[in-house]
């Protein structure tokens, strides 16, 4: 852990409510399933943002506006600073994959799943991506994805763009050898029900440090009681109590 | 050159700062981003006889310049404690912790000072008494003269080292009750605690936190703990560790004006985990800045 001061190289809307925010400086220890947690003026507590891309001393972040403090983020401007808090949480275990890793992100939980797809693909994986938005309005990234050469689906809720229905509906269309996931706990959920391998399922809670000192976000599990922050934010799908 | 000297029940510290139970775990997380022993002391998470899991999530709530928490004292129980935690804290920690305990009935209280009593290290006991009393209606043993003093004298028995009664300031008279500790045997005082509050989400026009409830701390709820600390300072003998709200040097200085011997530094340390070291190499230019040589002269100055 390490709280450095970033610089917001870029900060723009991306899709519905939807923005990315590229941030310049020290990026060590930044990894794939990882989190930052970013002091905003005026906001007590940090706001924990997932690691979509780090490359260099460039820091890539994908952001919903939800409540006042994304709302901040996305007047935010170039040139103007944030302290955050780096290398927060434990990331995914790459070594597990298998050849053919899936790949499930749900809104914002789709950010996580690009570090990780870079990172699978330098190895020689040949990753499958599912994307899940509501509605076409929201999708975000479906070409980057595919430009990093992985076979890439969406589904929309509405069914307004690609296959109707949930992440979950597009399972039949690809075979594969583990899964990596992150997005709302119902999705997780329905992932980890359809899904007929292991794998690791990136979770959500509200934090009060984000680097294991409070004990706010405790979840149990089959292995003991896990801090979301520090002991996750993945888990290993056997270790998950609904 | 100035002096952040202080001293608490006989026991000297190179400064006053002591993050505050519940907001430094037992010290290591903080170990890897600074060296802790430029601290005064820390007090670790709250220790009860057996583990515990703690309250439902979301437990966390943010509020204006401040937060609640509805942790529940989660903590693995004081003989993992022994065998897990306090290792791993003395290896990045060498001078005297706190010990916070908390308990659910005044037998609880007993075995848990009784089993750290014997273990190294530890300069102060810390009794939180805001503890729901389970043989007693459920109300907490912080909330009447008597029940506190019941805890300290029993707890008296068992320990030989300072033993320092953390009161709840979520009553009518702060200073009955810290005057009934004194009374029975304590030798400090620590407050404030944090204050109930609730946080209620106009989305989902629910409260946020799933006990409803929960203990709402941070620099919003300075004043209350500086009057707080006023009032007891005039009241008791014995030194008083003063917390709530704390998050700057300034802050150190208020605190100490009103009464307190030594400063804990809580919610600030989860927003800013750099800042007990930042307010430690703050504090000379403030001092001087007030014309203060001693910070140890400046105890109870405001009265
Ligand atoms: C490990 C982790 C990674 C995340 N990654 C991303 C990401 O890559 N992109 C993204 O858009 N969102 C992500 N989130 C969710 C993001 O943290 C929240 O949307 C954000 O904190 C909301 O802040 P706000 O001030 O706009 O909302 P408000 O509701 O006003 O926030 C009030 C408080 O609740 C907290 N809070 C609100 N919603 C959440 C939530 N879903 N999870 C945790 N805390 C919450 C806030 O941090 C704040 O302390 C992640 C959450 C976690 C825990
Ligand atoms: C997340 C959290 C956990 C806490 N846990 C404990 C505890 O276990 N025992 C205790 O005596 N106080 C506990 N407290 C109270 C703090 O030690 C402190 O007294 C209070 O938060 C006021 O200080 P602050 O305003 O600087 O946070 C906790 C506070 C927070 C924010
Ligand atoms: S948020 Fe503090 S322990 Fe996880």
């Amino acid at each position: 852990m390490k709280d450095v001061l970033l610089t917001i190289k870029s900060n723009e809307k991306i899709a519905k409510n939807t923005y990315l925010m590229v941030l310049l400086g020290d990026t060590e220890g930044i990894k794939a399933g990882a989190f930052v947690n970013l002091k905003l003026d005026g906001f007590f507590l940090r706001r924990p943002i997932s690691v979509c891309e780090v490359d260099g001393d460039k820091l890539t972040l994908i952001y919903k506006v939800v409540g006042e403090g994304t709302e901040k983020m996305s007047k935010m401007a170039e040139g103007e600073k944030i302290w955050t808090l780096t290398g927060l949480g434990n990331g995914y275990d790459l070594s597990k994959s298998g050849e053919r890793p899936l790949l499930v992100g749900g809104g914002a939980g789709v950010p996580p799943m690009y570090e990780l797809c870079k990172e699978l693909i330098a190895e020689g994986k040949k990753p499958a991506v599912i994307l899940g938005f509501g509605a076409s309005d929201e999708i975000f990234f479906e070409n980057e994805f595919k430009a990093l050469g992985a076979d890439t689906y969406v589904t929309t809720v509405d069914g307004s763009y690609g296959t109707k229905g949930f992440v979950t509906d597009a399972f039949d269309k690809v075979d594969y050898t583990y899964v990596y996931t992150c997005g709302p706990e119902p999705m997780l959920k329905a992932v980890y029900n359809k899904s007929t391998t292991s794998g690791q399922y990136s979770f959500e809670e509200r934090m009060g440090c984000g680097f294991g000192a409070c004990m706010g976000c405790s979840c149990k599990t089959k292995y003991g009681n896990k801090r979301i922050c520090k002991d996750g934010p993945v888990l290993e799908k056997e270790e998950i109590i609904w | 050159m100035v002096s952040l000297k202080t001293e608490l029940c006989g026991i000297e510290l190179d400064n006053p700062l002591i993050p505050a139970s519940g907001t430094f775990g037992f010290g290591y997380e903080f170990a890897e981003i600074y060296d802790i022993n430029c601290l005064g002391s820390f007090s670790f998470k709250g220790t009860t006889k057996d583990p515990r899991f703690g309250n439902p999530t979301p437990r966390i709530a943010e509020c204006k310049d401040a937060m609640i928490n509805s942790v529940g004292l989660q903590n693995p129980g004081v003989e993992n404690v022994i065998k897990n935690e306090l290792p791993k804290l003395r290896k990045c920690f060498h001078k005297p912790v706190m010990a916070n305990v908390s308990g659910f009935s005044v037998d609880e209280y007993v075995y848990t000072v009784e089993m750290l009593d014997k273990e190294e290290g530890i300069g102060w006991f810390e009794v939180n008494v805001s503890c729901p009393n389970v043989h007693g209606g459920g109300m907490s043993f912080g909330t009447s003269p008597e029940a506190a003093a019941e805890v300290t004298r029993a707890v008296r028995k068992v320990t030989n080292k300072p033993l320092i009664i953390k009161l709840s300031p979520n009553v009518t008279d702060i200073v009955s009750i810290a005057k009934a500790c004194e009374e029975a045997g304590a030798d400090g005082i620590s407050l404030i605690n944090t204050l109930l509050g609730m946080k209620i989400d106009l989305k989902t026009k629910k409260p946020v936190i799933a006990n409803k409830m929960g203990g709402f701390s941070g620099p919003a709820i300075k004043p209350v703990a500086i009057r707080m600390v006023y009032q007891v300072y005039d009241a008791v003998k014995i030194p008083i560790v003063g917390g709530g709200g704390v998050a700057t040097a300034e802050d150190v200085i208020e605190m100490m004006l009103a009464g307190a011997s030594a400063v804990q530094v809580g919610a600030q340390n989860l927003v800013d985990p750099m800042a007990c070291p930042k307010i430690i190499a703050d504090l000379p230019r403030v001092m001087e800045k007030y014309g203060i040589k001693n910070l140890k002269d400046i105890i109870g100055g405001a009265h």
